[in-house]
């Protein structure tokens, strides 16, 4: 049984991720003429994904850790998008966004594990 | 050719953040999840990051990537110790197949 839920949930996966290289080559915000724009659309797509799976362990996890460990795991995916954002439309500012989100994510995380650790912040 | 060679990157950071968030369903503890996504996810965005400075060059959004991948791998490696320190002293359970476990026995050391 479980080895039958494993070849399923791979094969949807890999149907997926088929589909998104396949057909996903447009993105309606982006600009469609420059050099390479198909490229960074199902790039976009694909971190999208990502960020869906980790969405499932964030709403599902039996203990607070996993929702935490999400948390922080989304925080660094959205750097990656930010890059991906300012290779397509050519802004840097998007960058500007991506540092400042990786910044306050880390700050977050330790005080959410500090606060899962039952102490105060004094100590 | 930077141009290949920042596409390849990018290519490269995309299936590692896909198998770490792969790795953060898949397995079955918390311990194992943090190993697997944190690394992963890491080495992916630096990796998109490293390709976005080949592509651009010495421009705005270069410099940007890079000081984005300086503050990434000094910071992740601490979020990540800190959840897993706190998950260690809030009492959540080893998965029943782990064999060791080092911090568990250090405490027990230190009380006697």
């Amino acid at each position: 049984m479980k080895t039958v839920r494993w070849i399923l949930g791979a094969l949807v996966l890999l149907g997926i991720l088929l589909v998104v290289i396949l057909y996903a080559t447009d993105v309606v915000f982006l600009p469609s003429g420059r050099e390479h724009s198909g490229f960074f659309a199902r790039a976009l797509y694909i971190v999208i994904l990502s960020a869906l799976m980790v969405f499932f362990r964030i709403l599902k996890g039996p203990t607070p850790a996993d929702r935490i460990v999400g948390v922080d795991i989304l925080g660094i995916l959205v750097v990656g998008l930010c890059a991906i954002l300012a290779l397509a439309t050519d802004r840097s500012w998007y960058l500007d966004i991506g540092i400042a989100w990786g910044l306050q994510s880390f700050i977050g995380t330790l005080a959410l594990a500090k606060f899962m650790e039952g102490r105060t912040f004094d100590d | 050719m930077t141009d290949t060679i920042g596409l390849v990157m990018i290519v490269a950071g995309l299936v590692f953040d896909v198998l770490g968030c792969l790795g953060l369903i898949r397995l079955p503890d918390v311990y194992n999840r943090l190993q697997a996504s944190t690394k992963c996810v890491t080495l992916g965005t630096c990796s998109i990051l490293i390709g976005t400075f080949f592509i651009t060059g010495f421009t705005s959004t270069g410099f940007k990537a890079l000081l984005a991948v300086f503050f990434l791998v000094l910071t992740s490696p601490v979020s990540a110790h800190a959840i897993s320190r706190g998950a260690h002293k809030a009492g959540i359970k080893l998965w029943k197949g782990s064999t060791c476990d080092a911090l568990e026995e250090r405490n027990k050391e230190a009380q006697q």
